[in-house]
């Protein structure tokens, strides 16, 4: 089992009182799978992303990531966990818009301790499999979003991990760049990447092996019960961004 | 090490005007600390060579009464010290730090010195073999002292350069005579200091240290010192050191022994005592003036050095602030705080230093400037160059590190949220 959450919930202050975002979510994601997190803004999704992406630490229940409890890591051993294992996509790309493609891609290699010379190399063979041999030592102002998010995909998978992140992955792409980013996904998953991706498209949504819904922090798989409309001022504003 | 240092540069050149202007307060302090050092050392180092040249490593240890040089024209012959006899000097030869010593005899704006109708108000001194070689002189023309001279208490004199230029300007003066108390005296050479020193006078101090004041002067051979002045006058002592860094422990050699060999303990206790009086500590003296003064001015411009560093604080702040993304991103691809701490101290440190190394550059162009069109002493100074730089260095170091503790302990996740 690479993901095993147990009765997850999170708690966030706000003033004196504190709101639960996450409730008794359980969640069991097997080596090669493919999830899809649907959900409406403030339903607790990007939590839950946070919480499986070790950027954050639940409140209470367990959580063992290929099988490791991660309950009292601190901060240096959950950058070792995300380094090794896990690879970020986000919506807004977040590349360092002073790096060229090659460098940016190289970044998590740099803190895994890898040599230059065989970040580079690696970094170039990831930019290769995403089909950007030609834009290597191109800035992230000089490529397109597509290929904005074509060298954040190189830069998640450059590290080989064994679980892949995506949050709103096509969310600032248009439907072609998307459908793009979707067939990259597809091949990585068949070639053995596992990928947990949010998104609150269900076009997207359909390309993954499973689907589960999050509403009000409450996890459900089935497609019973589908999306509603959106609450107008959710804490996570991010997939209208 | 070097990889986070090439990207700090990185940085820093990507924001140049930025840069510059962070830098700025740091340029402008580290060049007034270098201008005003180099200042303090070219100070220093002329009034070393004012002494190097004007003494040629000479000490002269001088009999004095309390606290003054004792007067030999107008106060007799002090009782109770004794004249030092030839054979005392191989003792004082043997003192620690002694190359040579020569004993004379002096007198200072002599009285009654005539060469025809003119009077001469210079020095008069009565010498022995050794005093020409101690003193450095070189016979210019005519002769030095023979052994007869001295045998037979010859009534002969010889000349400095500047006596002569006092007296008979440009005709030839050997073989005239001249009046010393009423005895005739021929002029059988003139002498002069074999280096050709000439000391740079800036101030009223180094005036009354190295320039020549006086008419010039007049050497008589010792044993015809008491046919016009007196017998068994107590001599003083030149003593030239091994090296300029002996002349203080020389000097003092040869005053302990002379105030514990000559003078009789009545006389001590009535103040009579032998100082040597060497321009090593003199200069020394001038160069605490010098620097004492100038110290003050480092401490000015430490606080330049200062606002610099708050200035770089601020833009340290401004650029985690601006660099938020940035920083959650590297977080969540596995950057560990400790990264974040060193990337950002890097490029404080890394700013600084450039910043100390321009304000270096123009710090030494500063005091080269300075130096041209004031007309003063100016010498760069490598540790004050090199600790100047480590120094900024330390400054991006020390007003780098809340910035950058900040940026680590930034929360990927609020870090990546923030618009």
């Amino acid at each position: 089992m690479l993901v095993e959450m147990k009765d997850i919930c999170k708690d966030y202050p706000q003033g004196k009182e504190k709101v639960r975002v996450l409730k008794d979510v359980c969640l069991q994601v097997e080596e090669g799978d493919y999830l899809a997190i649907m959900g409406p803004s403030g339903s607790g999704k990007t939590t839950l992303m946070n919480l499986i992406g070790c950027l954050d630490v639940q409140s209470s229940g367990e959580y063992y990531l290929d099988g490791e409890d991660l309950r009292n890591a601190g901060s240096n051993r959950l950058a070792e966990v995300r380094n090794r294992l896990l690879g970020f996509v986000f919506q807004s790309f977040y590349l360092l818009p002073k790096l060229n493609a090659i460098d940016n891609v190289a970044l998590p290699l740099m803190y895994a301790g890898v040599p230059k010379k065989e970040r580079r190399q690696r970094a170039e063979e990831a930019l290769k499999t995403m089909g950007l041999e030609d834009r290597m030592t191109f800035r992230p102002n000089q490529l397109s979003g597509g290929q904005c998010q074509r060298v954040a995909i190189a830069r998640a998978i450059v590290g080989k991990p064994k679980l892949l992140l995506a949050d709103e992955p096509t969310g600032a792409l248009d439907s072609a760049s998307g459908s793009q980013i979707m067939d990259i996904f597809d091949r990585l998953n068949t070639d053995g990447t596992t990928i947990i991706m949010i998104t609150h498209e269900q076009a997207i949504a359909d390309r993954a092996k499973q689907i589960k819904y999050i509403r009000d922090g409450i996890l459900s798989s089935g497609r019973e019960e589908p999306p509603q409309a959106e609450t107008p001022d959710g804490e996570e504003g991010e997939a209208h961004a | 090490m070097f990889e986070s240092i090439s990207q700090a540069l990185h940085g820093v050149f990507s924001h140049k005007m930025r840069s510059f202007l962070t830098m700025l307060g740091i340029i402008i302090g580290i060049a007034s600390i270098i201008t005003i050092i180099s200042g303090i050392k070219g100070t220093n180092e002329q009034i070393k060579a004012n002494l190097i040249g004007a003494g040629n490593n000479v000490v002269t240890v001088q009999l004095y009464q309390n606290d003054m040089p004792y007067e030999m024209m107008y106060s007799g012959n002090p009782v109770g010290v004794k004249p030092l006899e030839a054979g005392q000097r191989e003792e004082l030869r043997k003192l620690d730090g002694v190359d040579n010593v020569t004993f004379y005899h002096s007198r200072s704006y002599a009285e009654q010195i005539y060469y025809q109708n003119t009077a001469f108000t210079g020095n008069v001194f009565g010498i022995d073999d050794s005093y020409f070689a101690v003193n450095d002189y070189q016979i210019k023309q005519g002769r030095g002292f023979t052994a007869e001279d001295q045998a037979q208490n010859r009534k002969v004199v010889i000349l400095d350069e500047r006596a002569v230029q006092t007296l008979f300007g440009s005709e030839n003066p050997v073989g005239k005579a001249v009046e010393i108390m009423q005895e005739p005296f021929v002029i059988v050479g003139v002498a002069a200091r074999s280096s050709n020193f000439e000391p740079v006078i800036n101030s009223v101090d180094d005036y009354y240290s190295y320039a020549q004041t006086d008419a010039g002067s007049f050497f008589l051979p010792d044993s015809a010192w008491p046919i016009v002045y007196r017998f068994d006058e107590p001599q003083n002592v030149a003593v030239r050191a091994n090296s300029t860094d002996d002349m203080t422990n020389a000097g003092k050699a040869v005053a302990d022994y002379m105030n514990e060999n000559q003078i009789a303990s009545q006389a001590s206790k009535d103040g009579m005592s032998y100082r040597s009086n060497d321009l090593l500590k003199r200069a020394q003296q001038l160069q605490e003036l010098s620097s004492s003064t100038n110290n003050q001015l480092i401490w000015i411009a430490a606080i330049s050095l200062l606002v610099g560093g708050i200035g770089v604080m601020n833009i340290m702040l401004v650029s985690v602030t601006e660099r938020t993304h940035e920083i959650g991103l590297r977080k969540a691809i596995g950057a560990k705080r400790r990264r974040i701490l060193t990337q950002f101290l890097t490029e404080a440190a890394v700013l600084t230093g450039i910043g100390g190394i321009l304000g270096v550059l123009a710090g030494i162009g500063m005091s080269k400037l300075i130096s041209k069109f004031m007309d003063t002493p100016s010498a760069i100074s490598i540790p004050a160059i090199a600790a100047a730089t480590v120094f900024s260095i330390l400054i991006g170091l020390v007003f780098g590190f809340v910035p950058a503790v900040k940026a680590s302990k930034l929360n990927p996740i609020e870090a990546l949220r923030r618009e």
